[in-house]
């Protein structure tokens, strides 16, 4: 895939944002600005995921991650948007993006 | 919702089941908008707030409950309503009247909303001279120590050694339910029960709960699993008259989890979130978890999974008492529930094979209480000296007899604290479990869905 901003070639910085529970899986802090490294494809939300889990999940990993995709029960919203309404995992990541979980699981 | 169904009379007092989460956040904030909107749409009714730490079960120390009830505090203080701080270990000092259903009043039964609310006026008025001439010390008293202002001294008391007591006999009566199932239901019982006190207490006669769509969707299926499916209409249905005096109303049944969450956020509705009894386990640990998953699952796949479960659920209508004639004896009711009970049924019913299966295969001396089961069936209107499970069983439900058969092994001194259901938890689950998972769940349609629910309803009624 070409990126023709040439985006990629610069480290994104996001704010990801957990709660609902969600937020004990990461050592109960709710709010974590995280800087991604430069990768050869543009980042997703599908990438993201897989670094989420790689470098800022505490525990139980199956209770946020199920698959390539967030555990069912757990709402995304990006840039305060439904993820549903940007693609899901493939939205493509822009710099200062805001990424909120929210799980609606019952206990978290 | 609530204009719509015109259950609330002028005036009269509604308390808000708060616990923090999202979907009773919603509602209290949603209440709070109703009452300040103009004249033609405003809500005209009085909230009051109950929030019930149930902190001690979820392994939770003192610290942490009271940062927790200092963050509630701080938001129904906001509110401006009158507000009520319970802890769960305040059920062991519930009366045994809270088990009982009172009577319906008249005014439940006018016709049109106009009769029921110049009904509820007189009936209001008369309270009121009541209440002016002879409110009694005593519930005075007891008004005061359930009042939400002081609750610090009252979780103080709760930890010190001089009174363990109710501490520790909830930590052995949640100690000794095996199955996280069992728990969740016993915990529900309990929360309701200290609900219904609060409310009794200071003359609250509707109580309103935040089960979401997902949620009421969760728990039908659930309690199908549970052995409820005869309550199933009460448990999930908009109103909800078994207490008699006390209405229990679901108003935010018909909003999906999702656009509450996304409300909120989005609205800034403050949430606080307490770790539950189910926190960080796996989705198998409980039928609860476990249904709860199977549907999100489905839901992700299917968008109208949820909204198809609810719809169905909907139709079930709370079947008609049968006393129709003169003769005023209330219908036997569980003991834990208060429904009316199931267990007088024709052959064939899973009662009758779960007590043949007990016949044929006795267990330790408290489990064979079944012979006298069906006899006694009828006599729970009256609190009964409680002394071991044989003599529960009979008073309770097919549902919350599961519930107890786990308990038999503590004595309580209040009856209604026990409850429990495991040897059944343990059929069910792995039916349910197979149900849930692999192939079915891929392929399981809507129609299906709707299909099996009817008739699992019919079956179990
Ligand atoms: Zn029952």
């Amino acid at each position: 895939m070409e990126n023709a901003t040439g985006k990629r070639a610069a480290p994104l910085s996001v704010q990801l944002e957990f709660g609902g529970g969600a937020e004990l899986l990461f050592d109960g802090v709710r709010k974590h600005q995280v800087n991604l490294p430069n990768q050869p494809e543009p980042w997703n939300v599908r990438h993201l995921l897989v670094w989420i889990k790689e470098n800022l999940l505490k525990e139980r990993p199956e209770l946020f991650v199920q698959g390539d995709s967030v555990r069912p029960g757990i709402l995304v919203l990006i840039n305060d948007a439904d993820w549903e309404l940007m693609g899901n995992l493939d939205y493509e990541l822009q710099d200062q993006d805001h990424v909120v979980f929210i799980s609606t699981l019952h206990g978290g | 919702m609530l204009g719509k169904n015109r259950c609330i009379y002028p005036g009269e007092k509604v308390l808000l089941a708060f616990s923090g989460g999202p979907t009773s956040s919603s509602m209290l904030r949603q209440v709070q908008e109703g009452l300040n909107r103009e004249a033609a749409k405003k809500l005209r009714f009085k909230p009051g707030i109950i929030y019930i730490d149930e902190g001690a079960v979820c392994g939770r120390t003192l610290d942490e409950r009271e940062k927790t009830c200092r963050q509630v505090e701080a938001i129904l203080q906001a509110s401006g309503f009158p507000y009520h701080l319970v802890f769960l270990e305040e059920v062991f000092d519930l009366p045994a009247s809270v088990l009982n259903s009172l009577s319906h009043r008249p005014a439940d039964q006018a016709h049109s909303y106009k009769e029921a609310v110049a009904d509820f006026t007189r009936w209001r008025q008369q309270c009121e001279k009541k209440e002016g001439a002879a409110t009694s010390l005593e519930d005075r008293l007891a008004e005061c120590s359930l009042q939400g202002c002081a609750w610090k001294e009252r979780l103080a008391v709760l930890d010190t050694s001089s009174f363990p007591a109710s501490h520790t006999e909830l930590s052995r009566l949640f100690g000794a339910v095996k199955s996280l199932t069992a728990k969740e239901e016993l915990l529900q019982t309990l929360r309701t029960h200290l609900i219904l006190h609060v409310a009794r207490r200071n003359g609250y006669s509707k109580v309103m709960v935040g089960d979401s769509c997902t949620r009421v969707s969760v728990k039908l299926l659930t309690n199908l699993c549970l052995g409820r499916g005869a309550f199933l209409a009460m448990d999930t249905g908009f109103s909800d008259s078994r207490h008699g005096d006390i209405l229990i109303l679901r108003p935010m049944r018909e909003y999906p989890a999702k656009e509450i969450i996304f409300y909120n956020y989005l609205f800034g509705v403050p949430t606080i979130f307490t770790p539950g009894l189910g926190t960080k386990a796996s989705d198998r640990a409980s039928i609860h978890l476990l249904i709860e998953s199977f549907l999100c699952k489905l839901q992700s796949e299917f968008p109208s999974t949820v909204s198809t479960v609810y719809r169905t659920g909907e139709k079930l209508s709370a079947a008609p008492r049968e006393v129709d004639s003169g003769v005023p004896t209330a219908p036997a009711q569980c003991l834990l529930c208060l429904c009316p009970l199931d267990t007088n049924v024709e052959d064939g019913s899973s009662l009758q094979s779960m007590l043949l299966s007990e016949q044929l295969c006795p267990r330790p001396p408290a489990e064979n209480c079944c012979e006298t089961g069906r006899t006694q069936a009828g006599c729970c209107g009256r609190p009964p000296v409680v002394g071991d499970s044989s003599q529960l069983l009979p008073l309770l439900c097919y549902g919350c007899r599961l519930t107890v058969k786990e308990l038999v092994s503590v004595q309580g001194k209040v009856c209604a604290t026990r409850r429990a259901p495991a040897s059944a938890d343990a059929k069910v689950c792995s039916c349910s479990q197979d149900w849930a998972q692999g192939k079915v769940a891929r392929s399981l349609s809507h129609h299906t869905f709707t299909r099996r629910l009817s008739a699992s309803d019919a079956g179990l009624r």
